[in-house]
Parts: structure tokens; sequence; C-alpha cells
């Protein structure tokens, strides 16, 4: 009975508590495939800022349909809808089945609950990982995804908690299980000391500044690919089952945009303290090493999400695409570099 | 560069106009239509995929810069690919005509769209906040509320609560107008512009830097002059004479390896005690670890591998010590199975050279013999001998770590199998046929040593610092204007009126913000409408 035994012990929990997650979402959407069109007309979400964000270069152009007054937070939360057809005992909406509706709701805080619970365990697995290491548990491959893994679940429960996404339940849980299981299944490696290449504070700087960017670019990528899916089901005439609770499209592209300029800017710093790092522990700041062209690339591809965001014929659907590119590449850099490639960044240990 | 790129609709080349009907533009309309469409958005868009596009080649192909065997290997595993790779550059993708072709495009684009935007950001840096639109209630964000004070303090007030809120205010016409967030443009071109700079110190570095490496032995030292150098690369501006003159002592080199079970044979700690010498100062000692490189004289060293060098005495067919010393192996794998050559040119009559094969933990079995561990723990040297006629000093430099055989003849056996010979530490064998005797005296270790100066990094640290301080402003600042007039509103009350506009992609809270301005300026809340 080690430290390290509990970690593992807690880490494949994890797995087996947020595939259950998964399948509370699965059923959460499912149980809603009935209830449809469950935003009522009035709560048409006008997004100030991205229409203002299209008039601009004709800034003194107004816009007099633009009327919204409601707190922004409660625009993401689908679950307000029941609230209201709940208490009010008036269906908004003569298609609303308060069975169905409930059943749904129920479904979603099962799987928010599992997803508390998972993510306990994992945070649990994460720390003791550490003890059983005594360092700061980011030395390897399967170390790097648990931790990465906390990042993403945090930051869902967090938004869960302040804001309602909880739409990206089923997203998150199916990422966080598949994470977690490629960990505890194939990038497993006893624990064990560093070696002299990763001795150094940019040990801490870098790494965690890849995890925290990493995951925020996962939600970001999630969220670009709901995206897609809903727009897709708006432009088809009016949304129904699921879909119809998530927030309208733009405003989920308005989301997704906020995760990935948080990203940038850190993953840009990710990339400068790697070449800083670098510069120490093999003598060049910048040596097209794989991982290092790979982390470039990723970089470039959302330079160009940016770009796309503020060009005329490039917002929406086409920038969203590029998000999803720039998530595979985040991921190829990571599972592909390690394990196909040699190079440098060779701390896999598989 | 995330906010607007748009150019105004002027400057846009009229694609939709049939071209047919369009006079000749000229060469200079050429010119100035190819450098419209250069510093265009989309051109950026498709540059900047191009790049991520063109980088991927060199992380799936072997580089010539980072691992030049691993391209000989390919180019022989692959004899029609391999030449065809190597006409396209794929072997030197990073310094590639193409590959250059696209970074400098991407950089003249980037330079045609910051220079014109800096003389509009400074533009608007001197005008006044845009004039008051004649009808609030069109905003996206507006709020009107009764006051009770004079219009002159509501406005007076106003003024100063926005001040406060680091708005540039000015009144117009009887009416307030507002506008903050103007660093956001100037972070987007900080960042820009600090881009240019990360180039600049990248290309100072190119050109006057240098880098090389040194194997040196344990005992042994390094001083900083060109022959010393194994490799030695540097930029076209660069002089001999740059070279800071100092010498490096290897007093002891100590390695430590994983011993348990979870990755065995790792690396836990390289440590080398080093004494340095430097013109006009006492020499002093230091300690180079990986990570922690030395300073001398603004030349920085590095500690970037290491290896054996099996101590070995030669003596010739007349009992004649014909070489003796540490002869650098270089590891072949993991376990630092390393070969090497001993040449003994000085023997007599014939000279004499070995194939060598050191083995720091060697074990011997069907597989042939090989290392199964990084450390010196049971250290073997298997050699294969050649010999041959003395040959004509001609002076030119040879291969150390290669053998030349023209001349040479292995030496062999009855049954016509080469003679291969085993030494442990301390033993010593006559070789047959009294061609002589070898002996294994000891092994030391040797490090690399990169030495090597890139100036140009400090500049282009720092602009990489303002860039990503850039990118935060231009990523998180919200430009917002705002307008407050009083007037009669229908019923003849006398009330404020506020109106907010987001000039980019923001977070919530305009209406709030709005309707909270509104409150405080009327100082009777519960009369606030807003929407």
């Amino acid at each position: 009975m080690t430290y390290e035994y509990y970690s593992s012990l807690a880490l494949v929990s994890s797995v087996v508590v947020y595939t259950l997650a998964m399948f509370a979402h699965a059923a959460e959407w499912a149980a809603a495939r009935r209830v449809s069109a469950a935003r009522p007309a009035e709560r048409e979400l006008v997004d100030v800022a991205a229409a203002e964000q299209r008039s601009e270069g004709t800034q003194e152009q107004m816009r007099p349909e633009l009327s919204d007054m409601r707190p922004e937070l409660s625009d993401m939360r689908p679950e307000l809808v029941d609230q209201r057809a709940q208490t009010d005992n008036v269906p908004i909406n003569s298609e609303i089945d308060p069975v169905a509706s409930r059943r749904v709701e129920q479904f979603g805080r099962i799987g928010v609950a599992l997803t508390v619970l998972g993510f306990l365990l994992s945070v649990f697995g994460v720390v003791m990982r550490a003890l059983a290491a005594q360092r700061a548990p980011w030395g390897n491959m399967f170390e790097f995804t648990i931790t990465a893994m906390v990042f993403v679940v945090g930051v869902y429960l967090i938004l869960v908690w302040r804001a309602g996404v909880r739409w990206l339940g089923l997203p998150v849980t199916l990422l966080a299980a598949v994470g977690n299981g490629l960990a505890v299944t194939v990038f497993y490696v006893a624990v064990a000391p560093l070696v002299p290449a990763l001795h150094s504070v940019w040990f801490l700087i870098h790494i965690v500044a890849a995890a925290i960017s990493g995951a925020a670019f996962n939600v970001g990528g999630l969220m670009s690919i709901i995206y897609l899916i809903k727009k897709r089901a708006e432009q088809r005439g009016p949304v129904r089952g699921y879909l119809g609770r998530l927030p309208e499209s733009r405003r989920i592209d308005l989301i997704a945009y906020r995760f990935l300029a948080f990203a940038f800017p850190l993953w840009t710093f990710t990339v400068v303290a790697g070449a800083i790092w670098a510069e120490y522990a093999w003598g060049r700041y910048w040596g097209w090493d794989p991982k290092e062209t790979w982390a470039l690339v990723t970089w470039v591809i959302y330079a160009c999400y940016l770009h796309a965001r503020s060009t005329a014929g490039w917002r929406g659907t086409r920038a969203a695409v590029i998000a999803i590119i720039g998530l595979a590449s985040f991921w190829f850099n990571f599972i592909g570099i390690n394990l196909l490639v040699s190079g440098l960044h060779s701390y896999a240990g598989i | 560069m995330t906010t607007i790129r748009t150019r105004e609709p002027a400057a846009e080349p009229s694609k939709l106009a049939p071209q047919a009907d369009l006079p000749r533009l000229g060469w200079r309309g050429g010119l100035r239509y190819l450098w419209t469409q250069l510093t265009s958005m989309r051109t950026a868009l498709v540059l900047l995929f191009t790049l991520a596009l063109a980088a991927i080649p060199g992380s799936l192909v072997p580089q010539r810069r980072i691992s030049p065997v691993r391209v000989t290997d390919f180019i022989n595993e692959h004899p029609t690919l391999g030449p065809i790779y190597d006409k396209l550059g794929l072997f030197n993708v990073y310094t590639s005509p193409w590959f250059s072709a696209i970074y400098l495009l991407l950089f003249i684009s980037l330079m045609g769209c910051i220079v014109p935007r800096i003389g509009v950001y400074a533009k608007a840096l001197r005008a006044r906040p845009p004039r008051t639109p004649r009808n609030l209630a069109r905003l996206p964000a507006y709020a009107a509320a009764e006051i009770a004070d004079s219009d002159h303090e509501v406005l007076d007030r106003a003024a100063t609560g926005l001040r406060h809120r680091r708005y540039r205010v000015d009144f117009r016409d009887g009416s307030v107008a507002a506008e903050r967030g103007y660093l956001r443009e100037a972070g987007n071109l900080v960042f820009h512009i600090s881009l240019l700079f990360v180039l600049t110190g990248v290309a100072i570095g190119a050109l006057f830097g240098y880098r090389g490496t040194s194997v040196v032995i344990v005992g042994q030292g390094f001083s900083n002059n060109l022959t010393q150098y194994d490799d030695f690369s540097a930029g076209a501006r660069f002089r001999d004479a740059d070279l800071a003159p100092f010498s490096v002592t290897l007093k002891n080199f100590d390695v430590r390896f994983e011993t348990g079970p979870v990755q065995r044979g790792a690396a836990r700690l390289f440590s080398a005690d080093v004494e340095v010498a430097e013109a006009g100062a006492a020499p002093r000692q230091e300690t180079l670890e990986v990570n922690k490189p030395l300073h001398i004289s603004g030349t920085t060293v590095h500690l970037i591998g290491h290896g054996y060098a099996p101590k070995v005495t030669v003596k010739d067919a007349q009992g004649n010590v014909a070489f003796s010393g540490p002869v650098v192996m270089l590891p072949q794998d993991g376990n630092f199975s390393s070969v090497g050559v001993i040449k003994a040119p000085d023997a007599r009559p014939e000279r004499l050279a070995f194939e060598a094969f050191f083995f720091p933990t060697a074990m011997l079995d069907d597989q042939g013999p090989r290392s199964v561990f990084p450390d010196a723990l049971n250290p073997a040297l298997f050699v294969n001998i050649w010999y041959g006629p003395p040959k004509v000093e001609t002076g030119k430099p040879e291969n150390v770590y290669s053998l030349d055989t023209t001349g040479l003849s292995q030496l062999r056996a009855a049954d016509g199998e080469p003679v291969r010979i085993a030494l442990s530490v301390g033993d010593g064998v006559n070789l047959p046929d009294g061609k002589g005797s070898i002996q294994l005296d000891g092994w030391v270790r040797w490090v690399k040593l990169q030495i090597g100066d890139t100036p140009g990094v400090p500049i282009s640290l720092i602009a990489l610092g303002f860039a990503v301080a850039g990118l935060c402003f231009s990523l998180f600042i919200r430009p917002r204007r705002v307008w407050i007039r009083v007037r009669d509103d229908e019923a003849g009350h006398r009330v404020v009126e506020v109106g907010g506009l987001d000039r980019a992609d923001a977070r919530a809270g305009l209406t709030e913000d709005v309707a909270e301005l509104a409150a405080e300026l009327s100082r009777r809340p519960e009369d606030v409408s807003a929407r």
C-alpha cells in the first residue's frame, strides 16, 4: 500500500466514474430528443459583441434590433427554461413535456455529480503521484496527461458552476475518460526521478503553462465542435432535441473564442519559456526539434484562428474549423510526436 | 492581430468588377495591386497556413542540421525518394529557399499591414471621441433616467465618473462622448512589431554568432581557439578574432545512473568540475551541469554529452610503446556501447591500428558483445587488429573516429577468421605472429562541451516579452464607447440618456455598466429605465 498504489487506484476509478458521467450526459441528450425547442422565442439571444464586431468599420451604424437586457451568464444556462416552466407551471412552449424535461434535468445533474466525483478522484490521484515521486508530477507523458485532465475538468466544472455550461458535459467527460484511460493504460510508467535535463525551475513554469493552455485549447476546441453542430442544426430550421437547449451558436462561438484567446498568449509564453529552457539545457534556444516544430505549427494555426475571426468571410464556421485543426495539431504534438518521432522531448518513458 | 484588419472599401481591389472593362493598370498600378494583395488579411491567412504546413515535413523527415547520420541513412534506404527529397530541400527545410520565402513574405505582409495602421492609430490617439449619435436609444446598450440636478451638473459628474473609469472624455454639443480601450490596438501593434524584432534578433545571432563542440577528456582541457573545436559553425559576419580567449580544464566528471527497477539506466546526475582561466584573471573553480551552463567572457559553455575513453597502451613488434593514452570512443546506444579507433602509426616494423569496441558494462552472449548498463560496472574492450607497412607522413588530417583501411590488412587466425581480442581493465595481450601487444590500462570519461555565442538573443527575448504583453493587451482590453446626453422625454421630464457600444468581442457587462451609469447620474435609481 504505497502512494503510488493509491494514485493508480484513484485514477483508474476516475476513468470509470468519468465514463459513467459520460453515459449520464448521453442519457441527458437522448432524453431531450422529444423535448423540442425548449428555448422560447423571447430568449432569442442577440449577441451584442459579436454583432458589433461585424459592424466594426462602419462603427456609427446602429442596430435597432439589438435589444438584450438579460445578464449574459444566464444566457448560457439552458436549465433556466425548465425552472421557469416548472415554477410557473405555464408551458412557454406547448410542445414541452414536463416529465421528459425533468428527466433531462435529472440525467444532467447525475452527470455533473459524477464528474465532480471523478474530478476529486483524479485530483487525489495526481496528488498521490506527486507524493510518491516527491516532486511535481509532470515528468512524463502519463503525469502530464493526468494533470492536464485535472485542468480540463476543473475549468469545465467552474464553468458549470458559474455559467451553466452543462451542455459541454458530454464531450468533456468523453475527453476526460479517454484521456485518463489512455494515461493509466498506454502511457503509464512507474514513479521515477527526473533526468538531469529536467532539473530546472523552467520545468515547473514551462509544463504548467503548457498544461493550462492545453486545457483551454481542449475546452475551446470542444466548444467549436459543438458550435459547428449547433450552427448546422440552426441552418436546417428549428432546432430540436438537446441542441435546442444549447445557447445560440453565436454565443457558443464567443465562449470558444474566449477560451482560445486566453490560451493563445499562454501558449506563446509556453513556447518562449521552452525556448529559454532549451538554451539552458541544450545550449540552443530553438533547434527545430519535432516537438518545438509542432508547438510552432500549433501556435501558427491558432494565430490563423484569431486572424480568421476578424476577417470577413472567415468568421464562424471557418474559424471554428481552424480551431479544431489547431486542437488536432496540439494532440498530434502531444501523442504523435511523443510516441512516433524521436526527438529531444522524449520523456514519455514508454 | 485580433482586432480588425479589414481594409477600407476603397483600398480593397474590386474583385467583383469585370476585369475586362478596366483600364490597364500599368506597371505602377500593377505593383500597387500586388502590394494590396500581399498585405491583405486573406494573404496573411494563407501565408500563415502555408508556414504551418511548410514546417511539418521538417519534423517528420530527418534534418541535416539535427542528425546528418539519419539523413544519410534515409538516402541509403530510399534510393529513389532520397535524392528527390534532397533536391526539394526536405533535409534542410528550415533553411530552404521556399521556407524562407514564406516567412519573409509573411513578414513583408505584416509590415505592409502594420505601418499604415500605426498612422491610423496615431491619428486616433489625437482624435476626439466620436460625435454623439443622434438617437442614443438605437445603441446596443441604452439607459435613461430622470434627473434631479441641472444639466450642467449631471454632465460634469458624468465626465468625472467616466474619467475615473479611465475613459477619454469629450464634451460635444451639450453631450458627453467617451471612449476607452485605446491600448487594445496599441497591444496589437506592439505584438506585431515585436515579432519583427524577434526575427531581427535571430538574424543577428545567425550572422555574428558561432557554435562549436569539443570533446574534452577528464584531466585535459579546452582553450577557445579554432583548432580545438571538433566541429564549428559560424555566421557570415563572424571573425576568428571574436573568439574570447579563455580555457577550461576538466578536473572531474561525475555521472550517476538509475539503478532502481524503474527506468534503469536513465541518467540521474551529470556534474563536471572545471577550472576556468580567463585572460588577466586568476583561474577559478566552477561546476558545469546540464541546465547550468558556464558564462565566460560573453561565451556560453554547455555540457551536452559524455562518453568513455579507454586508456590503452600499444607496443610494437620491437617492444617499444607505439601508443599510450586515452582514446575517445563514441557511444552508439543508451548503454554506451562505444566504438572508436586506436591508431599506432609509429609502430615498427609495421604500423598497427585497432577497431575498438568499448562496453562499460560488458555482456557477451549469443547476441554478441554489448553493454547492458551505461555506467562502468564491468568495462571491457574488444578489438580487431589491422597492420600494414608504415605510411608516408602527408600531414593530412585524419578522422580519429574511423579507420581508413587502405594499405592495411586485418590480422586473421589460421582458420581465416579475424582475430578478436577481449580485454578487461589491467589485461594485456600479445598479438599473434609477434606483431606486438595491447593492454587496457583503465578508462576515463570525456565530456562534450558546446561553446558558443549567440548575440541577438537578448533582443529576441525582450521582444518576446513585449510580444506576449502586447498580445494580452490586444486580446483582453475591450474598447468601449459611451455617450451621455440630457434631454426632455415625451412626458416632459428632464432625463439623462446613456448609450454604450462595445467594439470587440467582449465580456459581459455593457448593459449593466450603462444602466449603472444612468442610475448614478439620476441619483434616483428607481427611475432608471434601461434595456
